[in-house]
């Protein structure tokens, strides 16, 4: 009762008390060392925020596009960037700076679903093969041997012409192409665990192959395929836009930014902000997610603690 | 002695024989080793590293499954594959208490995560007297591995078996890993545990003073094979018959160059 009395000292000695008096307390204290050890790292901060910043103007992109993305004006093709549209406007009088906004949201959904697919499947497939072995690890480990033998492009590119155009079917195709390295990572980590005493000790209180490998080695390899999802973000983002602009992604008229670079090619040299304005934007959000995975590794680094 | 009393041995090792690898590098770590420990009894096997000990423990406990003989515990036949009920009956505590405990669980999610599986209810309450019992402070629950020293890591793992409710309780070294100040504590807590809870030990150490402390009988191992038993009267008086035991015995009084010299392999 009387670590209860120092409790009005304050949330931070809460968070951080040596003997935490709940379960919540205890996980919240190690979030916020996490946190705070998170944000001793600058660029890491620039990542989040960029990324941030990307979710926000995803969630609002109403509220601040100044037209809509898919408003023609013929009088104004290809006006060059000023008061009257920001970033200039497209061969169709469309204003870019709009495009790009909502572009936002088709490339955050494309890369949250290639993550919400690949990440479980990834974890549990490769988990699976390092604590089981045998004959499924082999079935499973020559199955990402394949698909990593494949640039992931050219494979990406080889689903989307066998099962058609769209944005649907690119997830489909990116997901298809990159679960294989979670696999991999989790596998690996599974087999430096899986003979570890406390793997052992959970055996040796009955517990079966599915409850050991969802409480005990889960847990340990979540960390690392979170930051390699991280890091990998930009590569799906880049192969969003790459199938846009091969014209295998997001169809027209929806302002996906790879789309609109390929559009913009036709007049680089004179009309430049036609295809500079939406590659700022891959290349920003691309940044913003690979700084921010730089971050989370230095913090979840299982190998760090 | 105790095992007049109860004819039923705790467990009973009949020619227990274990190989490691294929073919020509194929090596008996086990040869052959026929031993039982009585109900109620702490049981030492002393030996040094590689003598093939610890891999007995492994095989009691379900942990190595390539082995040939017989075994039984409290009387039943133990094949390759363990039932829930046999870790009931029979749980470990591993040498490394750094190595023992989940890094991201707290000791709360240590304790509960066994009775979860046992389906064992009323945790809360077993989570406090589990710790209670190994003298850790209830706040130390919600505590991880590594704000815990070596020595209340220990306390947990064996918290982690005990809270169980085992009838057999197997020792890997449980203290060498420790240093020797916590190594006496957490003895005399095993010690004190198992007069407690009556139970039967089999303690496996490469040390003869923590056997003697420890154990009622001791087995001496020697590559892969058990050369002699002795009681724990008989270690204290230093009647050893065996020349390897007496070799074994000298080398734990302490290090000198006559001994080191004298040394020699009966494998």
């Amino acid at each position: 009762m009387s670590q209860r009395a120092e409790k009005p000292l304050g949330w931070r000695r809460w968070l951080l008390a040596e003997t935490p008096w709940s379960r919540l307390q205890a996980e919240l204290g190690q979030a916020y060392l996490a946190a705070l050890s998170f944000a001793r790292n600058r660029l890491a901060i620039v990542g989040l925020s960029l990324v941030l910043l990307l979710l926000l103007i995803a969630l609002f992109a109403p509220l601040l596009a100044t037209h809509a993305p898919d408003a023609q004006n013929l009088t104004m093709r290809l006006h060059p960037p000023g008061a009257a549209a920001w970033f200039g406007t497209d061969e169709l009088g469309r204003d870019i700076y709009s495009r790009i906004i909502y572009g936002s949201r088709i490339t955050l959904g494309i890369v949250s679903l290639v993550i919400i697919l690949v990440g479980p499947l990834g974890l549990v497939i490769g988990c699976a093969a390092g604590y089981l072995g045998g004959w499924l690890d082999t079935v499973m480990m020559r199955l990402t041997d394949v698909f990593l033998a494949f640039p992931r492009l050219i494979l990406a590119l080889a689903f989307v012409a066998a099962i058609g155009p769209g944005i649907e079917n690119a997830v489909i195709a990116i997901a298809l192409t990159a679960w294989p390295p979670y696999a991999r990572v989790a596998r690996a980590e599974t087999i430096a665990l899986r003979h570890s005493d406390f793997v052992s000790a959970a055996r040796l209180q009955g517990a079966g192959a599915l409850r050991i490998i969802r409480r005990q080695i889960v847990p340990l390899c979540v960390s690392s395929v979170i930051v390699r999802l991280t890091l990998d973000m930009s590569g799906i983002i880049l192969t969003a836009a790459g199938l846009g602009f091969l014209g295998l992604g997001a169809q027209p008229p929806s302002p996906e930014w790879g789309a609109m670079i390929s559009s913009g090619r036709r007049f680089i040299l004179d009309q430049w902000w036609v295809a500079f304005f939406p590659g700022l934007a891959i290349c920003l959000a691309g940044l913003g997610f690979n700084l921010l995975g730089d971050g989370l590794r230095d913090v979840l680094d299982p190998k760090q603690r | 002695m105790t095992q007049a009393a109860n004819p039923v041995p705790a467990i009973a090792v009949q020619s227990l024989t274990v190989s490691f690898g294929e073919g020509a590098a194929r090596i008996h770590a086990v040869k052959g080793v026929s031993f039982a420990v009585a109900e109620g009894e702490v049981f030492g096997i002393v030996g040094e590293s590689g003598s093939g000990k610890s891999t007995i423990l492994r095989v009691i406990s379900g942990l190595h499954r390539d082995w040939s003989g017989t075994l039984t515990v409290r009387g039943a036949p133990v094949g390759i594959r363990r039932s829930k009920q046999f870790y009931k009956l029979v749980q470990m505590v591993f040498q490394d208490p750094y190595g023992s405990l989940h890094p991201r669980q707290t000791v709360d999610q240590i304790l509960a995560e066994g009775l979860f599986v046992q389906g064992m209810g009323d945790r809360e309450r077993r989570i406090q007297r589990a710790l209670y019992d190994v003298g850790l402070p209830a706040a130390f629950r919600f505590r991880y591995p590594h704000q815990l020293s070596g020595g209340q890591r220990q306390r947990v793992a064996i918290a982690r078996a005990l809270i169980l409710e085992p009838r057999i309780l197997l020792l890997d070294e449980p203290t060498s890993s420790l240093d020797v100040s916590v190594q006496a504590e957490i003895l005399n807590l095993l010690r004190h545990l198992r007069m407690q809870q009556r139970l039967s030990c089999l303690l496996v150490s490469h040390n003869l003073a923590v056997i003697a402390h420890m154990c009622d009988r001791l087995a001496v191992m020697n590559a892969g094979r058990i050369v002699e038993e002795l009681d724990a009267a008989q270690l204290r008086a230093g009647r050893a018959d065996h020349p390897y035991t007496r070799q074994l015995m000298r080398a734990s009084k302490g290090y000198d160059r006559k001994t080191a010299a004298a040394l020699v392999s009966y494998d």
